[in-house]
């Protein structure tokens, strides 16, 4: 059997980035949302005559309170991966996502290579409140994809701000045991937020299934 | 997005070594609808098994008209096609005598949060394939949704090999976390 048969048809499985992605996935401001740097891509670990890392397209103006998200991608025993991709998703300012149905200006999305000690720093706006399920609304959040060398699939988290006056009533927090909801909360730090995230181990940053 | 990341053989003053190959295929959902207007982002190591990529010490040689990056985006009903060479196996570490067998790193966004994969795609004639632990960290027979199918009409004449690849994305509602 193969990918054509039709008895086998079904979700294509997930594998892994493997190592060699940095040529492949991040290009240059994809790690900023608002503006047009080059946050987000390796260009270190590109042979100049194949740096084919697109650059972002302009953007217009982006509503909303700029923030930046930094953090460290760490193992069980507290050493930083080097060679992780960080994806977010998020709506914007309204709390309106860039899809099809709700079409914004405001992409949404963003992607960042981890640097040789681990961290990413990620340049966006404060995302709005959007619905959750039933009548609820969950306090502005982003969505997080990890994906590394040895991760067979994405690790799926999400950031919530500290600010924020309704992560107490957010629906998904709520699922989350109480002791474990610091991990999703990142923490103010200067004029930025972190957001470590631990792969496993002490400390475990939650992930959903997803 | 077509052009040069849709074929991988002309993004260089010459040609790459190694054998062109034709891919093509469906973006569909669970329901075997079509998912048009995917991005659809490809990277690969070059007909000598090595990749381009500044950490990679294989000493296979590098094809300076080869970089092993393509995109393309799903068309209407789905659809997609791109060219490249095909890539070739190289050793790693894993185990004693450990070889990748060729493969092609593919990476899609969907249409939702939910929805986004990363995988990569095997050959039907590769004896590598069983004895990969990357490859069978999908178990049987699901690891085969991941082997492509070598097709006479996808080959071109005088040209190159044609092999098949849908990739089927998870239902759009499928979780609750996300629109």
């Amino acid at each position: 059997m193969d990918n054509q048969s039709k008895e086998l048809f079904g979700q294509t499985p997930w594998q892994t980035v493997g190592p060699f992605f940095h040529f492949g996935l991040p290009w240059k401001g994809g790690a900023d949302l608002t503006g047009n740097s080059e946050l987000g891509a390796r260009a270190d670990l590109m042979r100049p005559e194949h740096d084919l890392l697109h650059t972002a397209s302009k953007r217009g103006p982006v509503d909303g309170i700029r923030i930046d998200i930094v953090g460290q991608i760490l193992d069980g025993d507290g050493t930083p991966v080097p060679d992780a991709l960080v994806e977010i998703w998020q709506a914007n300012s309204k709390g309106q996502y860039s899809l099809p149905s709700a079409v914004t200006d405001f992409i949404g999305f963003g992607r960042s290579a981890t640097t040789e000690g681990g961290e990413y720093r990620f340049r966006t706006v404060l995302p709005g409140q959007v619905p959750g399920p039933g009548n609820s609304f969950q306090a502005p959040h982003i969505a997080v994809s990890v994906m590394a060398r040895g991760l067979l699939k994405r690790l799926v988290t999400r950031i919530y701000f500290p600010d924020s006056d309704c992560n107490d009533t957010d629906p998904i927090l709520e699922l989350v045991p109480a002791e474990r909801r610091h991990t999703l909360i990142a923490r103010k730090e200067g004029d930025a937020y972190r957001f470590d995230i631990i792969l496993q181990g002490a400390g475990e940053t939650v992930f959903f299934d997803c | 997005m077509g052009g040069a990341m849709a074929d991988m053989t002309r993004q260089h003053k010459g040609e790459p070594l190694g054998q062109r190959i034709i891919v093509s295929g469906r973006v569909l959902d669970e329901n075997e609808r079509p998912v048009p207007g995917t991005v659809i982002e490809i990277w690969q190591a070059n007909a000598a098994g090595r990749y381009i990529h500044q950490r990679d010490n294989w000493p296979a040689p590098l094809d300076p008209n080869f970089t092993g990056v393509g995109r393309v985006v799903s068309d209407k009903m789905g659809r997609y096609r791109y060219i490249t060479v095909r890539p070739g196996a190289y050793p790693w570490g894993n185990h004693y005598n450990a070889w990748r067998p060729s493969h092609i790193h593919l990476s899609l966004l969907g249409p939702t949060f939910a929805t986004r994969l990363v995988t990569q795609m095997y050959f039907p004639d590769d004896p590598l394939v069983p004895l990969d632990p990357i490859a069978n960290s999908v178990s049987m027979p699901y690891r085969d949704r991941m082997v492509s199918r070598f097709d006479i009409d996808t080959t071109e004449p005088n040209f190159a090999l044609g092999y098949l690849f849908d990739i089927v994305l998870r239902g759009r509602h499928a979780t609750p976390l996300e629109a």
